[in-house]
């Protein structure tokens, strides 16, 4: 008689198992499929072709009726397996049926993971797995309204798209700050979000569901900030997991998924499993490819004892929404030694991303032109060395020639109304037309016909380019100091083009701009990511993995590797209440030094990083808020005492310095920013050697700019004089501005007005009025969201795991029972 | 001064030490790890690979743990000398070694190579 083999579950997986098995040897057993879906074998891949209406259910099915019938074997639809015998080697099914086998196949496949939030069991809530969950998709669409996709990986994507090719109103909520992190690097996340956002789906990052609302079906989701979406159907596409459950229930070895070895055996010999429902080595798969690998050693197996084995695959990605092209493949977790080579084509939208280690690809990310997918991935898995073939390997196959890289890209990709320079608001097309028909050939006669690049000069780079676009290679623009290694282009070029060209992300400004690395450099992303805070307050997300420790933590770093703390003392004014809880603080935690500074201010140096946040909390607790002597940004602002006490004193100048640094504390700078305010020419605050400093006289205020005690002593320049405290504010909140917008980063204010020129700055905070309040509002506006206490925040919990280690692998025992 | 009795059965050491989810490292980042021996510092890059490395810098012993993190290499934080996650390896012109802990990342977990924890502390 022949064996008995049972198959349950009738997916990919064991669709592909059977056709190898009877390929080779179509006698070997009598089969028996039990499978939980009320249907045939079809491919699931194609689902969301079905989703979106590029393809019908019929399209897409694997093996038909006619098929089963032709081989003998007997599928039965819509019976689920609920426990395996093994003892009498049997399965039993739902609705009672019972199965001997003498080789029994598990191919169960995995199931989605719903996320455990109220609300997950709600009618409309689906997951997105068989032709079920796309036929209950396509029942909502009819009626049209809203629906709001979980997970922005793979399936979540795909899922959005067809919804919305049904006219659906679409929201794709993701946990992360990129769209498909796992496979994507931030670039290639940043081209995606945009494309996806371009068909009108609603992308919303770093959105944690907290509940979905809704009586007797969903109605709406609700995020961890309060925030509520409406829905008629929410799609959750977190993941998968492993659908083991039976083969545990028998007492199968089971991990993550169900165990097997290399031929594809559980841990009874008798019983295989294959497809997602397994663990191999440790790893759980869930795209097709690797599948089929193991189904061949399966039916190997299954038909003989042979020595085929299956030791894991190397996967690739693909997204399937018509238009989008993307690819990656490769483990890039156990890699060491690596190196890469990135392309970056921002007309083109493209980006390429190979990582090499040991001269071979081991890692690749396509997005935008994804023709190499297929040749980068058979290198990566042949391991086929790339020496030669290093200089144009990133052009792909079929390089011939390859363009090379052109610096000139992004300004030539640039719309006609983008504003080039922002001081007198003149645009591409401007300069363009001007170049041409006025017969300019040189920056000076631009400057003269536009104004463009006649105030701040920051964006001479650019105007230089946009000649060299119009005029070609008869101009030739002057070298501009590249920001660092990672980019062709100036810190001025950078800064005007994040306006320009809309940047909002540091992924968006390497990919628009070209950056010839995939994550930047410690020089150049401190100074992006400032540029962005400046560009765009309130909006964009620091990023503080791009900060300095300082400013990471908000403390300064010792040699030691402790750290101080300065609390702010508002112009160098103090109380004793305040004193008193310093002193309480050193005491507490143990503070080896409490220093007056140079700044009119008290350092605890030597805390302790774990200990920052309590020390922090004492001293908000007693008023005090950061100093910020760490940061690029407002530190002290020295005065003396002024009409308050001094014999000589003219205005108050201990009271301007608290208003001044009241209202200016928080701002994030190019480089620090230091501020003197003298009740009298005598200058007791040493104001003509800080970055801003008043001299107070009998009929007001002389305010200096661009002085300096460090490296370089620098001695202020005159800026104007005013008359009233008022007026002291608002020309150097304009200032403060102005420093802000136009200079590069790490500069101080003296090597800003050097660059530019003092009677610019005087032109635009003095004789411009209009100029002036423009100024002087958006750093009104800037400081809105600047001015909330970095100690407080991480006090209350903000960045917390800066402050714990991350394991502590001391034993508790060690203090007592050291030996010795 | 034997300060080691940290094989202690209780404790169970595999050859694996394991330290908490992959999760818990910010990509471009650091977390540190207390050991007896000192601190070590566990790195996560952009495309989540795991290093560790003793938590000192070779130049003058500054903590690496607190440095900017950029593909596989962190700057110190104190003078700016860039060391190779991978190796512990100064870069450029500058010359000195940081200590390498192995590191196995299965799951999203991550854990260290308990020998190279017990090693002796340069
Ligand atoms: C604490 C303090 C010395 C003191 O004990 O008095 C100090 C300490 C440091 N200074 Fe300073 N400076 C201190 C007042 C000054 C002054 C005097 C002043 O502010 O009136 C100057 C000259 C004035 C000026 O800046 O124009 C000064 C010019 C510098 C410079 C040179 C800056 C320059 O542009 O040339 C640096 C280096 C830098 O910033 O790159 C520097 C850098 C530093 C750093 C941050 C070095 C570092 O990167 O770690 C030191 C941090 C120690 C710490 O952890 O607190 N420090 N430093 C003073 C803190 C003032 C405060 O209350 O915030
Ligand atoms: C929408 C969608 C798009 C996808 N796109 C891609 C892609 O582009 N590329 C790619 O490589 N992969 C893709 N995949 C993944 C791919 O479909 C799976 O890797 C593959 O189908 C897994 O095959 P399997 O046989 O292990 O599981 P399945 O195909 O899921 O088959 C398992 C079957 O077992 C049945 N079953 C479960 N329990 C029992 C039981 N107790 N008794 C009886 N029957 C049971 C299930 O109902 C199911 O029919 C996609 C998946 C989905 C859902
Ligand atoms: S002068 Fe400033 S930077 Fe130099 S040692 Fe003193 S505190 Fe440090
Ligand atoms: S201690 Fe690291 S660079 Fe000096």
């Amino acid at each position: 008689m022949k064996q008995r083999l049972v198959v349950v579950g009738n997916g990919m997986a064991a669709g592909r198992v059977l056709e190898e098995m009877l390929e080779k040897a179509p006698d070997a057993y009598q089969i028996t499929i039990l499978g939980a879906e009320p249907r045939v074998n079809y491919n699931r891949i194609m689902l969301s072709p079905v989703l979106s209406g590029e393809k019908t259910y019929e399209d897409i099915l694997i093996h038909d009726q006619d098929w089963y019938a032709r081989h003998g074997i007997a599928l039965l639809p819509r019976r689920k397996a609920v426990k395996i015998d093994r003892a009498a080697r049997q399965v039993h099914a739902e609705d009672g049926t019972i199965l001997p086998y003498d080789k029994l196949l598990i191919a169960t496949g995995s199931n989605p993971i719903m996320l455990p939030v109220p609300g997950a069991d709600l009618p409309g809530v689906l997951g997105y797995r068989d032709l079920d969950d796309v036929n209950a998709m396509l029942k909502a669409a009819e009626a049209g309204g809203a629906a709001v996709v979980i997970g922005g990986g793979l399936l979540g994507l795909e899922a959005a798209a067809g919804l919305k090719a049904r006219g659906m109103d679409v929201t794709v909520l993701h946990l992360m700050p990129t769209l498909m992190e796992r496979q994507l690097d931030p670039a290639a996340g940043y081209l995606l979000q945009k494309a996806i956002e371009a068909r009108g789906i609603r992308v919303i990052t770093r959105a944690n569901t907290h509940a979905i609302l809704g009586e007797d079906k969903v109605r709406a989701v609700r995020l961890d900030d309060g925030s509520e979406l409406p829905a008629d159907i929410v799609v959750m596409a977190v993941g998968i997991r492993p659908n083991a459950q039976l083969a545990k229930e028998a007492g199968l070895d089971v991990g993550r998924g169900l165990k097997v070895d290399d031929t594809t055996r559980t841990s009874d010999p008798d019983i295989f499993a294959v497809g997602e429902c397994v663990e191999h080595r440790g790893i759980c798969y869930g795209l097709v490819a690797p599948l089929y690998e193991m189904a061949k050693v399966t039916a190997a197996h299954l038909i003989n004892p042979c020595d085929d084995a299956y030791t894991g695959s190397v996967t690739s990605t693909k997204l399937k929404v018509t238009g989008i092209d993307l690819f990656s493949a490769g483990d890039f977790n156990e890699a060491k030694d690596r190196e890469e080579i990135v392309l970056r084509d921002a007309a083109r939208g493209v980006y390429k991303r190979l990582v090499i280690k040991d001269d071979r690809i081991i890692g690749c990310v396509l997005y935008g032109d994804t023709e190499d997918g297929s040749w980068f991935f058979q290198l990566l898995r042949e391991g086929t060395p790339i020496n030669d073939l290093r200089e144009t390997l990133i052009f792909g196959r079929g390089y011939a020639g390859g363009a090379p890289l052109d610096p000139m890209a992004a300004v030539a990709a640039l719309p006609d109304d983008a504003e080039i320079c922002g001081c007198n608001g003149v645009c591409k097309s401007k300069i363009v037309s001007a170049i041409a028909e006025k017969g300019l050939t040189d920056l000076d006669q631009v400057r003269a016909h536009t104004k463009a690049s006649a105030s701040c000069g920051s964006c001479t780079g650019l105007v230089e380019k946009l000649l060299t676009l119009t005029l070609g290679d008869g101009y030739k623009p002057a070298t501009v100091k590249a920001m660092c290694g990672c980019t062709d282009l100036g810190h001025d070029d950078v800064r005007r083009l994040i306006v320009a060209k809309n940047l909002r992300s540091i992924p968006a400004v390497m990919q628009e701009l070209e950056w010839k690395t995939s994550c930047g450099c410690a020089k150049c992303r401190p100074a992006l990511n400032y540029y962005l805070i400046a560009t765009w307050p309130g909006e964009y997300v620091d990023d503080m993995q791009s900060r300095f420790i300082n400013e990471r933590v908000h403390a300064n770093i010792q040699k030691d590797g402790t750290y101080s703390v300065v609390p702010r003392m508002w112009g160098g004014v103090t109380t004793a209440a305040e004193l008193r809880a310093i002193a309480d603080v050193a005491d507490k935690f143990n503070i080896p030094t409490v220093k007056v500074t140079g700044g009119q201010r008290i350092d605890l140096l030597g805390v302790k990083k774990e200990d920052l946040p309590a020390v922090w909390a004492d001293l908000n607790a007693a008023g005090m808020v950061s100093g910020h002597a760490y940061g690029k940004a407002l530190r002290t602002v020295k005065t003396c005492v002024g009409t308050e006490w001094c014999r000589f004193g003219t205005q108050d100048s201990t009271g301007l310095g608290i208003k001044l640094e009241k209202f200016s504390w928080g701002s994030w700078t190019p480089a620090k920013v230091k501020l003197g305010v003298s009740g009298c020419p005598r200058n007791c605050a040493e104001a003509t050697v800080k970055d801003f400093g008043v001299i107070c006289v009998e009929s007001g205020y002389e305010l200096h700019v661009a002085g300096a005690a460090g490296l370089h002593v620098k001695a202020t320049q005159l800026l104007c004089k005013v008359e009233t405290e008022a007026e002291v504010l608002e020309y150097f909140g304009a200032l403060m501005q102005a420093y802000r917008e136009q200079a590069r980063y790490l500069d101080r204010i003296h090597s800003w007005v050097d660059r530019v020129g003092l009677a610019n700055v005087q032109a635009q905070i003095v004789t411009d009025a209009e100029k002036r309040q423009a100024l002087y509002l958006r750093f009104l506006k800037a400081q809105s969201f600047a001015q909330s206490d970095p100690w407080a925040e991480r006090v209350n919990g903000a960045e917390a795991h800066e402050f714990t280690a991350m394991a502590d692998l001391r034993m508790p025992k060690m203090d007592v029972k050291e030996m010795a | 001064m034997n300060m080691l009795p940290l094989t202690s059965s209780e404790w169970a050491p595999g050859e694996w030490v394991e330290i908490g989810e992959l999760e818990a490292i910010p990509r471009r980042g650091s977390r540190v790890v207390k050991t007896a021996r000192g601190d070590i510092a566990v790195f996560r890059t952009q495309d989540d690979k795991v290093f560790a490395l003793e938590d000192r810098c070779p130049h003058r012993g500054g903590p690496l743990s607190q440095g900017i993190v950029q593909g596989d290499s962190v700057t110190c934080p104190l003078h700016n000398w860039e060391i190779g996650l991978a190796d512990g390896r100064a870069r450029g012109a500058d010359h000195g070694c940081a200590r390498r802990i192995m590191v196995k990342l299965e799951h999203g977990r991550v854990s260290l190579a308990w020998a190279d924890l017990m090693e002796t502390a340069s």
